[in-house]
């Protein structure tokens, strides 16, 4: 299949007054990994940022086709974009391509700024809007990471109990997946500060 | 964004530029992935004095369900709701999209938007396109014209009916209409009647799950009963979450037991 060829996963979780988005790091061709330091989570805001888990060219393109069309908004709006707004601006991106889409299934995780309200979502590669209030992943281990994410995560959990659940959950999903894993990054986002970890794991 | 790269972005509609890489990866070996869809129960019926719209709230991707709890009933206008059924991404754009269109033409007439109106939308794009945009829509409201619901299927077909079910659960939910519909039902029998459909599909369809979502349209305007009736609460969770602390060993010490007087007098205690 298509969206398993560069292999990947990206989980984002909603908790209290925080969101935290994580991902593997794998880059591979088939069965052949290629890099252990490849991005997938694209930061689009001080307090947004996108998971772009698929095709990876696809994803090196969306994400510079949303750098653009986010900085023109800025430009003309003359303020920062909400996540819900840019949640939008997402799905019209790959819904524009119905008939010819790009291969990612983007997962954004945010904070309003104004209200600070945590925010997150995730679109199938045409662009339909899914907008919980707990958690989303996207990738080629998706069925592992809805166990996981399923079994541990719980409503209002504070910034560090919430990187303990999402790495947990991430690391023993793509363990079980063999085209995802050597590494993973994990963003939590809070009101006044973003932390960026890199997460021990198996290298196999 | 199509050539050069000081083009202005794309004024809108469809962009066809990424088909014939897809085809050729396609001709590779390698397979399209599947589109969420919403599986789907959703059902309208005529009573007294409107439409009632139903729907249940899974929406699936291939075998996965990835959201316990959608929404499928679509705005239009204030007084007209649509269900949708099929490529969720499809039904979500094209209501958005008639939905902005009527919100137009109500400015440039100064009218209520009528239920036929935004039917003869919907058929049209839908026709334009050949059936490729999936969605199947149940569209009701009540308009000066008194209520009306319409089926709206793929390719652009339409059904006029009294009562109307869509889906992969429409049979079960067709079923229960087709047995307890009557003409001029009171707003209590309709929405009984209703969230029987549906649950009907809930239960027996494996496309459909979750809970009844209801919309109500009166002339009077219009109640959006979200989650109306929750059928399947989780009841296996551990209500404190899981704990990965490694215990070494415990050891419980039973208190002593106080001693009781059975006879005589009771020591004084301070």
């Amino acid at each position: 299949s298509i969206m398993s060829y560069n292999g990947g996963v990206v989980i984002a979780m909603k908790g209290k007054g925080c969101v935290a988005i994580a991902a593997d790091r794998r880059l591979g061709v088939r069965g052949h990994t290629v890099a252990m330091d490849f991005q997938k989570i694209f930061e689009m805001g001080p307090h947004l940022y996108v998971g772009l888990p698929g095709l990876a060219t696809d994803t090196i393109t969306v994400a510079q086709r949303l750098k653009f069309r986010l900085n023109m908004y800025e430009l003309r709006e003359n303020r920062r974009i909400t996540p819900k707004t840019f949640a939008s601006v997402v799905a019209n991106l790959l819904y524009e391509r119905r008939f010819g889409p790009y291969f990612v299934e983007p997962v954004i995780a945010g904070i309003d700024t104004k209200t600070g309200e945590p925010y997150i979502c995730n679109t199938d590669l045409i662009g339909c809007l899914n907008e919980p209030d707990d958690f989303v992943v996207s990738g080629t281990c998706v069925e592992q990471a809805f166990g996981m994410c399923e079994a541990l995560w719980e409503p209002d959990l504070e910034p560090l109990d919430l990187f303990e659940t999402i790495s947990q959950a991430l690391v023993n999903a793509f363990d079980r997946d063999a085209m995802s894993g050597w590494g993973a990054v994990v963003h939590v986002i809070e009101k006044d500060k973003v932390t960026v970890r890199t997460v021990k794991t198996r290298m196999d | 964004m199509t050539k050069t790269a000081i083009d202005l972005p794309p004024k809108g509609g469809f962009s066809f530029d990424l088909c014939r890489r897809n085809a050729f990866l396609e001709s590779q070996g390698a397979k399209m992935p599947k589109f969420r869809k919403t599986g789907t129960t959703i059902v309208g019926l005529v009573f007294k004095d409107g439409v009632i719209l139903g729907a249940d709230t899974r929406a699936t991707e291939g075998e996965i369900v990835c959201d316990k709890n959608c929404e499928k009933i679509h705005y239009l206008a204030p007084n007209i709701y649509c269900c949708g059924a099929g490529t969720a991404a499809d039904t979500e754009n094209v209501t958005d999209m008639v939905s902005s269109q009527l919100e137009l033409h109500r400015y440039a007439t100064s009218r209520e938007s009528r239920v036929v109106t935004a039917l003869t939308m919907l058929k049209s794009h839908l026709f334009g396109y050949q059936g490729q945009v999936s969605a199947a829509l149940v569209l009701g409201g009540v308009d000066v014209t008194g209520p009306h619901l319409h089926a709206v299927y793929p390719h652009g077909s339409t059904d006029t009916l009294p009562f109307a079910t869509m889906g992969s659960g429409s049979l079960a939910a067709m079923a229960v209409f087709e047995s307890r519909f009557k003409e001029g039902m009171t707003k209590e029998q309709g929405i009984e009647v209703v969230c029987a459909a549906i649950c009907a599909g809930i239960f027996n369809d494996l496309g459909s799950g979750s809970n009844v979502d209801l919309c109500v349209i009166t002339k009077g305007g219009k109640e959006y009963l979200r989650n109306y009736q929750q059928p399947n609460p989780r009841s296996y969770t551990h209500s404190k979450g899981y704990h990965f602390t490694t215990i070494l060993s415990s050891k419980i010490r039973s208190l002593r037991n106080h001693v009781r007087v059975v006879e005589g007098d009771a020591m004084e205690e301070e």
